[in-house]
């Protein structure tokens, strides 16, 4: 019996880190699901990148008020994620604070008080946050594609960090021992009197509660973000990482097309030659759902946390048109989580379901509203490209489905035909000069 | 006044064996649309004014392919690159210079995959050049102390980081250059982009145009100085809407340069 609680922790921590890694496997194969794309160029800037914009948060304080909380709970949850090392040891091996017996207790001290410190940081952080959300009532919090979970999401992640933060709290404060040293108990002295009239043994079971309870939160969190916006932690690193490198306006060009072109535009082919049949389908020009995606637009799309700087900053938007950035975005992990799951319920295959991320869940009122301004690509502090999803999308559209709007398939009639997306002759293309 | 124009032509240069400085690539806007073609006509000016030896495709010019592949239509806009870059690389051209920041983006970024590799500039950037050389010479003219605002196109700004070319020759007219609201990398979209300067808008509460003219009304301007052919349309159209056209002009850069001089 006396071994219980290290048992019942190993369990916690085997089902804690077991369930987390099953749905990092299952991200992973629905990531891949996109078309393969090469990203394997210029490696430093890429490390640059990821250093600067997720590491250095370089983008996010372009908003200052919104970057500087965000710092806050950032380096905040890094840093007090240390003491959790020490939590494990102390779960596995029924020690209590390992902390002090391997450091000085000077050194521990510090630790903790500077955990403690960054733990009142983030509480009154993420507190201004649920402030912004909830009373303020930020406009990009109340768009329409913030539906009641993406609500509810964003909140719940306030809350779990308000309880962590508070539990840690609590659990050094009724350490009496821990209060006893007076070193590194900067915040928590002041909690600790709050408890004074209360008996050693219910302190204890308040310290030793709040200890379970932190932990297993942690764990919760951690298992959370698998179905939350709050991925981002994790993926804003390999997102940023390949991120677009070339600039914002040059738009990929389709190498299937290429192909295509450069055989019409030789002299020498053979239109009546027979093309060996390779059993491969023709390539589809364009997107019609998430499978027809990059890997790396799909890794966008688990990325998004939905901040909406995006939208906030999109010309459609601003105007009242149905466009939102984040709306594809959200759509585009939505289809995909739906996909991966028709996988799974079907032993590894997708059946169709008669659904596509085109017009099940974008509609061509939002693809068609783009002006291609990159002012969400500007504006995303994680390096996600919802214009690139929008392109691909209209590819689809006008290549294989000859669906583009009438005055655009009358623009691209006219440069075809004369050159210019005007009914103007070329030959006349000079004749500004006498005029 | 046209007479005046000097306008040789790639195919011109090439009967003499020779090869001129630089290619003015004049684009569709510059050669059909009546308000585009003064911005042409403007920056021939100065491009004389400064002897540089430059030359036009003329009719051998065609569609860079911009809007159809902002559009979708992947197919057409590789015709129309492939077309032009034959045309380009058989005249050898190495150096090109455009006053559509579409046509800028479009020939620097997306054509070197396709075969096409030159040193482009925008009109902004090759003028600030002529300057720095001491070829050309900006005078305030009837400019001196004007108050402009620059509308950043989104095609020259976000997407190439050219934003300091423009509001250097609109400081050198010793105008009073004053910034919207949203500016250089957050500058508002003037709503003719990803080919929406070819068909309606979607239905909302305001057209874009509208919004970024009421940007820059805000800030009290006697001129909006743009610098792309399709901005300068949806301004013209956004001032027309809010019933200002008599208290302020939309001009491209190269106007504002010329017209300083009475060219």
């Amino acid at each position: 019996m006396e071994y219980l609680p290290n048992i019942i922790f190993a369990i916690i921590l085997i089902i804690g880190i077991g369930y987390f890694a099953k749905n990092v496997k299952k991200l992973i194969r629905n990531i891949k699901l996109g078309q393969d794309v090469d990203v394997s160029d210029n490696k430093s800037q890429r490390w640059r990148n990821m250093a600067m914009i997720a590491l250095g948060q370089s983008k996010m304080v372009r908003r200052p008020i919104a970057g500087f909380l965000h710092v806050v709970v950032y380096v905040g949850f890094i840093i007090i994620n240390i003491e959790v090392l020490e939590i494990i040891i102390d779960g596995l091996f029924g020690t209590h604070r390992i902390g002090l017996k391997v450091l000085p207790e000077s050194v521990y001290g510090f630790l903790i008080g500077a955990f403690e410190i960054l733990a009142v940081l983030v509480f009154v952080s993420v507190t201004i946050f649920w402030i912004r959300r909830n009373i303020i009532k930020l406009a990009r919090f109340w768009k329409s594609e913030m539906t009641s979970w993406p609500k509810n999401d964003g909140n719940f992640i306030l809350y779990f960090e308000m309880v962590l933060m508070t539990l840690f709290l609590i659990m050094n404060a009724t350490d009496v021992h821990f209060q006893a040293l007076n070193s590194g108990n900067v915040v928590s002295q002041f909690i600790s009197p709050w408890f004074s009239e209360l008996q050693e043994t219910t302190l204890h079971g308040i310290e030793r509660g709040a200890w379970w309870l932190h932990i297993i939160g942690i764990f919760i969190f951690l298992n959370y973000l698998y179905f939350s916006k709050h991925l981002h932690i994790l993926l804003a690193f390999p997102n940023t990482f390949y991120g677009k490198l070339q600039p914002k306006g040059q738009l990929n060009n389709l190498e299937a097309v290429t192909n295509e072109v450069k055989m019409m535009m030789d002299p020498d082919a053979d239109p009546y030659a027979v093309t060996e049949d390779d059993g491969e389908a023709p390539a589809k020009f364009g997107a019609s759902d998430v499978q027809d995606l990059s890997w790396v637009q799909l890794l966008n799309a688990y990325t998004c946390t939905e901040c909406g700087r995006c939208t906030s900053e999109c010309p459609a938007n601003q105007t009242g048109k149905k466009l939102s950035p984040r709306k594809i975005m959200m759509d585009t992990r939505d289809r995909l989580e739906e996909v991966g799951k028709n996988i799974d319920a079907n032993k590894g295959e997708f059946i169709d379901d008669e659904k596509q991320l085109l017009d099940t869940y974008i509609t061509r009122e939002e693809l068609w509203a783009c002006t291609s301004c990159n002012a969400c690509t500007e504006a995303c502090p994680v390096s996600i490209d919802p214009l690139s999803i929008i392109l691909d999308m209209r590819r689809y559209l006008v290549m294989e489905q000859s669906a583009a709007p009438v005055e655009l398939n009358n623009m691209m009639t006219n440069i075809e035909n004369n050159g210019a997306p005007w009914p103007y002759n070329q030959m006349d293309r000079l004749n500004w000069k006498n005029e | 006044m046209s007479e005046l124009l000097k306008v040789p032509t790639m195919a011109e240069f090439m009967a003499q064996g020779k090869q001129p400085e630089v290619l003015f690539w004049v684009g569709c806007a510059g050669s059909f649309d009546d308000r585009a073609k003064k911005i042409t006509k403007a920056f021939v000016k100065l491009l004389n004014k400064a002897n540089v030896e430059f030359a036009v495709l003329g009719t051998e010019e065609s569609c860079t392919g911009d809007p159809a592949k902002r559009a979708g239509n992947e197919f057409l806009f590789q015709m129309q690159a492939v077309t032009n870059i034959e045309v380009l690389n058989a005249y050898e051209v190495k150096k090109i210079v455009t006053a559509c920041p579409h046509c800028f983006n479009t020939i620097k970024n997306e054509y070197p995959e396709l075969g096409g590799n030159y040193e482009v500039m925008h009109h902004t950037q090759f003028l600030k050049t002529l300057l720095e050389e001491g070829r050309l010479t900006i005078e305030g003219g009837k400019f001196k102390g004007k108050r402009i605002t620059f509308h950043d196109p989104c095609y020259l700004g976000r997407a190439n980081n050219v934003y300091e070319a423009p509001r250097e020759l609109i400081q050198k007219l010793e105008a009073e250059l004053v910034e919207m609201k949203n500016c250089r990398r957050n500058g508002l979209c003037c709503g003719a982009g990803g080919a929406q300067m070819f068909k309606e808008p979607e239905q909302g509460d305001k057209d874009v145009n509208v919004e970024r003219t009421e940007q820059a009304l805000d800030v009290k301007p006697e001129i909006i100085a743009a610098g792309c052919p399709f901005c300068n349309t949806m301004m013209t159209d956004g001032v027309k809407a809010k019933e200002k056209e008599s208290d302020v002009e939309v001009m491209d850069i190269a106007e504002l340069i010329a017209n300083a001089q009475d060219l």
